[in-house]
Order: structure tokens, then C-alpha cells, then sequence
């Protein structure tokens, strides 16, 4: 079956179809043409299509379009402040926290979540945050730098 | 990497849902949180006809309750909100210390304590606490509700007591007796991994600091969730002193038999119950003095 459902995304309202089997990621970038979100393992893994659903930093590749109807989302065009980037994109390349980059959109947003939820203090901390997103090329280092850098920026 | 084709309802009560599961049965499966069906149905290790999504039953399901003597885990509570409620805390801490070490916050955040439950994964935080605490699982289905303890629910790898015409409702747990100290404990390779091996540990000690009751369950090691009955028994009567924690420690290395794997090989697994149960044991004394 398909259904039109309704998503607000990044403050913008979009109505499209979306098939039974359509997952959210799949919808985001093949129905409204937000193709931020990346997909890597489609298995909950990775963390390549974290965004944020109602508030809550979720995997896009777990969860159907039709699931995702009157929610309000969150996804990695969002994030740049006025054609600028915001705080912790910019943080993310102060610190070479990406290479490829194919990591990062679920990176920031699994981030942007944590940073709203309270202050990250310390290395320990910051890999816990991290833990839930693979990287294939930075080693970690340079995302746990950007990680609190931001953090201190935002909650001293 | 897609999911074949399915029909996807969203009831929106509980007895709709039970009315889509008495129709569909065999080809329809629930979907809560998603986070292990979705990966099942993506990889096409699992196929449906019909996904019968609960996340609309009603807002009464995503909030747990303490009233009296009993905690309630309806269906729709996500891990990461049973990890936060203080309130559970107060009564039963020993899920705020298991739930951070279930995958990650991004999972926890849509995953369901009673999806945990049903998948019934062999190596899975939830089922393990739940055995060790007082659990009662409500089920539904048209036909009517019944309720079965921890050591019915869980039958094998991936299988429960559950009918595939039925729902688990909510887990309802006793509120510990006072003096009831509990304990969890895992090791996994990475974080947010599934365990190797869990142990989860419950002890209730008299005035004397006696202990009156143990209940030790350790996971990774057996197709469920395994009662560790021959370590408890060393445990109870004593103070948890050092003697009874070795004695216990020997009695989990004799009664698991696990089987290796990539992971892990047999005698790493079988070391590691050991001492996890040291460990939460320890923990358990420390926490009396
Ligand atoms: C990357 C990753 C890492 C993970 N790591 C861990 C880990 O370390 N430890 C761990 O324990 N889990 C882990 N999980 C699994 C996670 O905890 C799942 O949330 C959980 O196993 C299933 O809960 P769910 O609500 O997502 O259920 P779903 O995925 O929606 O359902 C799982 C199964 O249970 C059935 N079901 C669900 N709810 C009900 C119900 N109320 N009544 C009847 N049947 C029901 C479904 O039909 C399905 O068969 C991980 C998952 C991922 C993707
Ligand atoms: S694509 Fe969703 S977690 Fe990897
Ligand atoms: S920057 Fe390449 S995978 Fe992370």
C-alpha cells in the first residue's frame, strides 16, 4: 500500500507518498531529495543516518516513512546558521573531526542530541557520545576534540 | 538491503491491535521499537505480510508506573525512558545500571523494554535483570490475557512464551523486599556491543546482614537467560563474605556449559560468568557496609 504522509522537516512541512516499505532515510532522500542523510549498513550500525525524530537522536534506516507521519524531524541541512556553519560544524572542522565526510551528517546530529541533553566534560564522556557512529577515517581523535571544544563552548 | 513487501497497519488501541494479530496470526509479526525486527526484515532474515506497529495504541503504554508494591513496563516504554525515571530508580536501580550498557543512546531511544523481551536475544541486558528480579509478564490476545513468570517467558534463542496471535502488554515487577541489594555486570568487546556474558545479581540480607534470598542470572551463556541455582545457594546464609563469593564464583564456572564462537571461545565465556559474579557480588557487599 502506499500513503501520503506528513513530515515536518528542519521546520519546513512536506507531504509526500511514501510505500508500506519505504524506510524514513529512503523517504528523505529519494521522496524529498534530502540527500544529507547517508546510509551505510541499513542494519542499526553505523550511524551514517542518525537524525533527530520529535527531539530524540534516532537511525533513519530503523524506522518506516509511514511511522515517521506528524513528526516533526531534524536532518543535517538543518544545521548551518544563516549559509554559515553553526557551532559544532564548525568545531568538526577546526579539530579534523571528518575526511570523507561520509560519516558525518550522523555524526553532527547524534552530537547536536547529546550537546541539547547537557554539558559533555570529559574524553570518557565524549566517546560515549561517539560511540554509536562509526568513522572510518578520522580514528576519533579529532571528533572527541570537536566534541569538547563544542561543548565548552556552549555550556561554560 | 530493503524489506520486502509487507502491509503495514497502525491500530490505534490496543484492541484493534489485538483484533489485526487474531486475523493475521502466522503472517504478521508487532513492531515496537524496531531496532532488531527492522534489521531482521532489511537483511530478509525475517519476511512478513502484515507489521502490525503498536506505536499508536495509546500514550497509556509509554510511561512506566510505581504504584504500591509494583513497577509496570507497558509496552511502549523505550529503553532510554526506563534508563531516566527516577522514580524507577528509587525502587529498582538496577536498571539505570544495565540500560547504558544496552547498544547506544540513538537505539535506546526507539527501542522498547518489552521488544527486548520478546526478541529474547540470548546475550540481551533486559531478559537477564529480568530474571532475577520478581517479573511478571502480562500478555494479551483476543482470545483473552494471561500472565507468566521470567523463567516461562523465555523458552529459547529468540522464542518466548508469546503466540504469534498475542501481545506482551507490560512487565510488572515486585518492588524488592528492604534490605534487597542488586547488582549488574557485563563485558563486552565494544561499546554498546551485546554481552559476552551479563551477570545479573539480587541479594536480601536480614538485620544481621545475613542474606535471606539470592538470585544470580547470567546471559551469553545458554539459549536463555541461565539461573545460576548452585551459586545462589552458596550465597545464601552467608555474608557475602569473601569464602561464600569464591565458593559462588566456582559453583557459576561448573554450571554454565556456553558454546564459542567468533566472539568468544567457550572457556573465555565460562571465565567470564565466574567473575562477573565475583564482581557483582562485591559490588552487592560493598554497597551493604
Ligand atoms: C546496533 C544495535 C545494537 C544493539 N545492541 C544491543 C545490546 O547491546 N543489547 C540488547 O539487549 N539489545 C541490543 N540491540 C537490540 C535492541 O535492544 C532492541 O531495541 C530490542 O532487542 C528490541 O526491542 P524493540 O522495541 O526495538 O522491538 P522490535 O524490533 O520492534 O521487535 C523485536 C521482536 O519482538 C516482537 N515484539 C516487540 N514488542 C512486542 C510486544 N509488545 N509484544 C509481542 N511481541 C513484541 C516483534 O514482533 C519482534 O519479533 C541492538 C540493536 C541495534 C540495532
Ligand atoms: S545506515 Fe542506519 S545505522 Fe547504518
Ligand atoms: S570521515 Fe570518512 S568515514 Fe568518517
Amino acid at each position: 500500500m502506499t500513503d501520503n504522509i506528513t513530515v515536518t522537516v528542519n521546520g519546513k512541512q512536506h507531504t509526500a507518498t511514501a510505500d508500506d516499505r519505504l524506510t524514513l532515510a529512503d523517504f528523505l532522500r529519494e521522496k524529498l531529495r534530502l540527500t544529507g542523510t547517508h546510509l551505510g549498513c541499513e542494519h542499526g550500525v553505523c550511524g551514517a543516518c542518525t537524525i533527530i525524530v520529535d527531539g530524540s537522536a534516532v537511525r533513519s534506516c530503523l524506522m518506516l516513512a509511514r511511522q515517521a507521519d506528524g513528526a516533526e524531524l531534524e536532518t543535517v541541512e538543518g544545521l548551518a546558521e544563516g549559509g554559515k556553519l553553526n557551532r559544532l560544524q564548525q568545531a568538526f572542522k577546526d579539530n579534523y573531526a571528518l575526511q570523507c565526510g561520509f560519516c558525518t551528517p550522523g555524526f553532527l546530529m547524534s552530537v547536536t542530541a547529546a550537546l541539547r541533553e547537557g554539558p559533555v566534560r570529559d574524553e570518557d564522556e565524549a566517546r560515549d557520545v561517539l560511540s554509536g557512529n562509526i568513522c572510518r577515517c578520522t580514528g576519533y581523535q579529532g571528533l572527541v576534540d570537536a566534541v569538547l571544544e563544542t561543548s565548552k563552548e556552549m555550556h561554560s | 538491503m530493503k524489506p520486502g513487501r509487507f502491509t503495514y497497519h497502525a491500530p490505534r488501541s490496543l484492541d484493534a491491535a489485538l483484533a489485526l494479530l487474531a486475523e493475521h496470526g502466522d503472517e504478521a509479526k508487532v513492531l515496537a521499537g524496531g531496532q532488531s525486527l527492522v534489521p531482521m526484515l532489511n537483511f530478509r532474515l525475517a519476511q512478513v505480510d502484515h507489521l502490525v506497529d503498536i506505536n499508536r495504541i495509546g500514550p497509556e503504554f509509554a510511561g512506566p508506573k510505581v504504584t504500591g508494591d509494583t513497577v509496570t513496563i507497558p509496552a511502549l516504554v523505550r529503553q532510554r525512558v526506563l534508563e531516566r525515571s527516577a522514580e524507577v530508580a528509587a525502587v529498582l536501580p538496577v536498571f539505570a545500571a544495565a540500560l547504558p550498557q544496552v547498544a547506544h543512546p540513538q537505539i535506546r531511544n526507539r527501542g522498547t523494554v518489552c521488544g527486548s523481551c520478546a526478541h529474547a536475544d540470548p546475550a540481551a541486558e533486559l531478559p537477564t535483570v529480568m530474571s532475577v528480579v520478581d517479573s511478571t509478564f502480562r500478555i494479551a490476545s483476543a482470545r483473552g490475557t494471561r500472565e507468566v513468570d521470567a523463567a516461562d517467558f523465555f523458552q529459547f534463542h529468540l522464542t518466548t512464551a508469546l503466540e504469534p496471535d498475542e501481545l506482551l502488554t507490560e512487565v510488572a515487577i515486585r518492588v524488592p523486599q528492604p534490605g534487597t541489594r542488586m547488582a549488574f555486570k557485563e563485558f563486552a568487546t565494544r561499546r554498546g556491543d551485546f554481552a559476552l556474558v551479563a551477570v545479573a545479581a539480587s541479594a536480601t540480607v536480614d538485620e544481621s546482614g545475613t542474606v535471606t534470598a539470592c538470585r544470580i542470572a547470567a546471559a551469553g551463556v545458554a539459549p536463555t537467560p541461565q539461573r545460576l541455582h548452585d551459586a545462589e545457594a552458596v550465597v545464601i546464609g552467608s555474608t557475602v563474605d569473601d569464602e561464600a563469593i569464591a565458593a559462588a564464583e566456582a559453583a557459576a564456572s561448573a554450571a554454565v556449559d556456553p558454546t564459542g564462537d567468533i566472539h568468544a571461545t567457550a572457556e573465555h565465556r565460562r571465565r567470564l560468568t565466574a567473575v562477573l559474579v565475583r564482581r557483582a557480588l562485591a559490588e552487592i557487599k560493598g554497597d551493604q557496609s
